[in-house]
């Protein structure tokens, strides 16, 4: 019986200005259902990278190694397979979209993936009004869903821009990648509480961060250290405890 | 070899899928033989049963013509083109003009129905046969021209009661000759360029619509223009006149069948809004673009120019412009009137093959007269697309005030986006600003969709959209959703 995520051996390159880089050299990792984990780990380590090969970015290279997701070949799906699989991604830098109505891109895309997954659409009204819902839960000011993506927000628009898709699309597996970068004390509360809502056995998420602080909202199962393209250790929530008070040097000694 | 020719018109259908108004109508034609001379032009005219002055205008437009060399300094290029290898008289054929719908050939009415052009105005009236999940909604009147000829014309008897014109312009001539004359003409003269010098020799029909003072025109007016004959140019004459105080909204929309050879469109556009009067003019062209290989498609040539007359007076073009060939068009504002206003929108879409040169022309003249331009240049394919604009102040024109924004969207990197504009100040007091941005549609913008779960050609629609929703919300309406329909499918297949 296979695991709801399973990472083994995965390997991975870009091509950064005509010169091929080794990013991940071989990570396993498996996330059973119904649990949050977290990745920790030094800058250029490959922690967002790990996210876009999940997800599906075409940059990246996957040169060994496999990952299965819900019983299926993830690399063999599509970015917008996945998606309608159940995985969300909710980027470090969200991106802008200028003229494209935030309402009628999320809409779109709630669509999409309601169609890919079998599910009747949404007409306008019942999606606004869902919508709103959700953006008042993490106490967006309603003009949000007017603006354009991501078009002028602050930083922290964006990134609860990002935890309101994640709300709406509704999936079962999300990766936060630095969702709590640039937030002040109270923004990161309120995203945390919106990933916790989210919080069910059919629901798991891996969450990237270099804070202590996010985790102490979200209280993860497991947390992963990332060095160098591999997971070098693995451990319950107080690892990151020891690693907010010690550094990540220590650790990699350690693990060399 | 049977796989070898399978493989082609395989290959064929592909490029060619996209355009889905590219049928043929079998119908009986009246057509003149090909070629062009002075006795073409008065066939023209015997056929339409004009007057002597009209003959005369037209006679003279074909002999400043045949002086006149074709313009050669718009980024376009095409092999050259033979006048005389085309007809320049189609109709199809018929006893008497059709009075009621009942008349029309069937088979035309079948082709309107197929472009989706609502002729049924008591269907209509009724608020019946809508489609669902649509409420009703406010009804357009409809002249429809195919190849040469108006076929019907819808809700005269509405726009009537209102003291609104609308009808075919070959009906103008015969109906209200003194207004015809009058204004025929007086904003594009008849050797004002090439092209517009063949419309006059040679024009066959077209539109003509006049409101009178202080009305307001209850209901947008539409024409839909059909190229459908082989080898058969199309020069249709629109002339649009609001007196002082009155408003009209008047939308275009053209398709063609799709075929290997290029066909030439050569349209004369004028518009007269005298005080305070205002007229909106909105286009979406979709003429056949040719195939992915740049095989066929319109080669359009058009004049499009409005005069604000009046002090107040404001004209409005706004176009999509998403088919043909190649584009040579400028619609343009003299703004004469003090205080006159001119505005131009337009999106123009070149996928595969396509070359599209256009821009428009604003002439400031009057005291404090205001324009905007606002362009939105898409590229994909192999195709090319210039904006070309003049924005000219004249001496007199104090307070004079223009602003210009060109932005170029590309997608892939085999096309290319150009940005031309003129810029002649001859007074010292006016402003004029000018803004123009290149982008691409960047791999994160897709990724970032496509995570959201839209395919990949479905966030090039929702990016290319949101490119060009300044001047998609100047769109009346209904045309705004087709606009955004048209869009998407001309883009089809240009990502990947």
């Amino acid at each position: 019986m296979s695991q709801f995520l399973e990472i083994s051996g995965l390997c991975a390159r870009i091509d950064a200005d005509g010169q091929e880089k080794q990013i991940l050299r071989g990570v396993d990792l498996t996330i059973p259902p119904g649990e949050v984990h977290a990745i920790m780990g030094p800058n250029g380590c490959g922690k967002s990278t790990l996210s876009y090969v999940l997800a599906g970015r075409e940059d990246y290279e996957v040169t060994a190694g496999s990952v299965t997701f819900k019983g299926q070949d993830l690399l063999a799906m599509e970015p917008e397979e996945r998606a309608a699989a159940g995985l969300f991604l909710a980027f470090q830098s969200p991106i802008e979209l200028p003229g494209v109505n935030n309402a009628n891109f999320l809409r779109t895309a709630v669509n999409a993936v309601r169609r890919a997954r079998g599910l009747e659409e949404l007409d306008a009204v019942a999606f606004l009004k869902m919508a709103r819902e959700a953006a008042k839960s993490l106490s967006m000011a309603p003009d949000m869903l007017k603006r354009n993506v991501n078009v002028g927000f602050s930083g922290g628009e964006k990134k609860r821009n990002e935890v309101l898709q994640m709300t709406l699309l509704q999936p079962s597996f999300a990766i936060l990648d630095e969702t709590d970068s640039g937030l002040d004390v109270d923004a990161l509360r309120i995203v945390a509480e919106g990933v916790n809502r989210l919080r069910s056995p059919d629901f798991s998420a891996l969450v990237i961060t270099h804070h202590q602080k996010l985790l102490d909202y979200l209280v993860p199962d497991r947390i992963h250290v990332m060095a160098k393209g591999r997971i070098i250790l693995s451990g319950g929530p107080e690892l990151a405890k020891r690693i907010d008070q010690e550094g990540y040097t220590k650790f990699l000694a350690e693990a060399a | 070899m049977p796989a070898v020719t399978e493989t082609r018109e395989a290959v064929e259908k592909l490029g060619q899928s996209t355009y889905k108004w590219g049928f043929e109508t079998d119908i009986q034609m009246d057509l003149a033989p090909k070629g062009l001379n002075e006795d073409i032009v008065r066939l023209i005219s015997a056929r339409k049963n004009e007057p002597e002055w009209l003959l005369e205008w037209r006679l003279t437009a074909f002999r400043k013509w045949q002086s006149m060399k074709e313009p050669t300094w718009a980024k376009v290029s095409y092999p050259p083109i033979d006048y005389q290898d085309a007809h320049y008289y189609a109709a199809p054929r018929k006893k008497e003009g059709p009075k009621s719908l009942d008349e029309v050939d069937p088979e035309l009415l079948k082709t309107y129905e197929k472009l989706g052009i609502p002729l049924h105005e008591q269907a209509l009236l009724a608020g019946v046969e809508l489609p669902e999940g649509e409420t009703a909604r406010p009804p357009v009147a409809v002249d429809a021209v195919f190849d040469s000829v108006s076929v019907v014309t819808t809700f005269r008897k509405t726009l009537e009661e209102a003291g609104v014109i609308f009808c075919p312009i070959s009906e103008a001539v015969q109906e209200h000759p003194e207004l015809v004359r009058k204004y025929l003409g007086s904003v594009v003269p008849v050797a004002d360029n090439f092209y517009a010098a063949l419309n006059s020799a040679v024009f066959t029909d077209g539109s003509f619509v006049y409101v009178p003072k202080g009305v307001r025109c209850p209901m947008e007016l539409s024409t839909y223009f059909r190229i459908n004959a082989r080898n058969t140019g199309q020069f249709e004459r629109t002339l649009i006149v609001v007196e002082d105080g009155a408003s009209v909204s008047y939308l275009e929309g053209c398709t063609a069948p799709m075929r290997d050879e290029n066909q030439l469109h050569a349209a004369v556009v004028e518009l007269v809004a005298m005080e305070d009067a205002s007229i909106k003019y909105s286009t979406v062209q979709n003429w056949y673009p040719g195939d992915s290989e740049g095989r066929g498609g319109i080669y359009n040539f058009v004049t499009k120019r409005g005069a604000c007359r009046g002090a107040r007076s404001k004209i409005s073009w706004t176009q999509v412009e998403t088919g043909s060939a190649i584009t040579w068009k400028y619609p343009s504002c003299i703004l004469q009137g003090d205080g006159s206003v001119g505005e131009f929108y337009s999106v123009a879409v070149t996928n595969n093959c396509q070359q599209a040169d256009t821009g428009t022309k604003m002439i400031h003249i009057g005291r404090n007269t205001r324009s905007t331009i606002i362009a939105k240049t898409i590229s994909a394919g192999r195709s090319d697309s210039t904006y070309r604009g003049l924005v000219r102040v004249q001496p007199k024109a104090s307070g004079a005030r223009n602003f210009t924004q060109c932005d170029s969207l590309l997608i892939g990197d085999e096309c290319g986006a150009h940005t031309v504009p003129y810029i002649e100040s001859r007074n010292m007091a006016a402003r004029i600003e000018h803004e123009a941005t290149t982008s691409k549609i960047s791999e994160d913008q897709l990724f970032y969709c496509r995570q959201r779960g839209l395919s990949e050609e479905d966030a090039v629609g929702l990016i290319v959209n949101g490119f060009c929703r300044d001047v998609l919300k100047e769109l009346p309406m209904e045309f705004a959703v087709e606009a955004q329909k048209l869009l998407q499918i001309s883009l089809e297949g240009s990502v990947g």
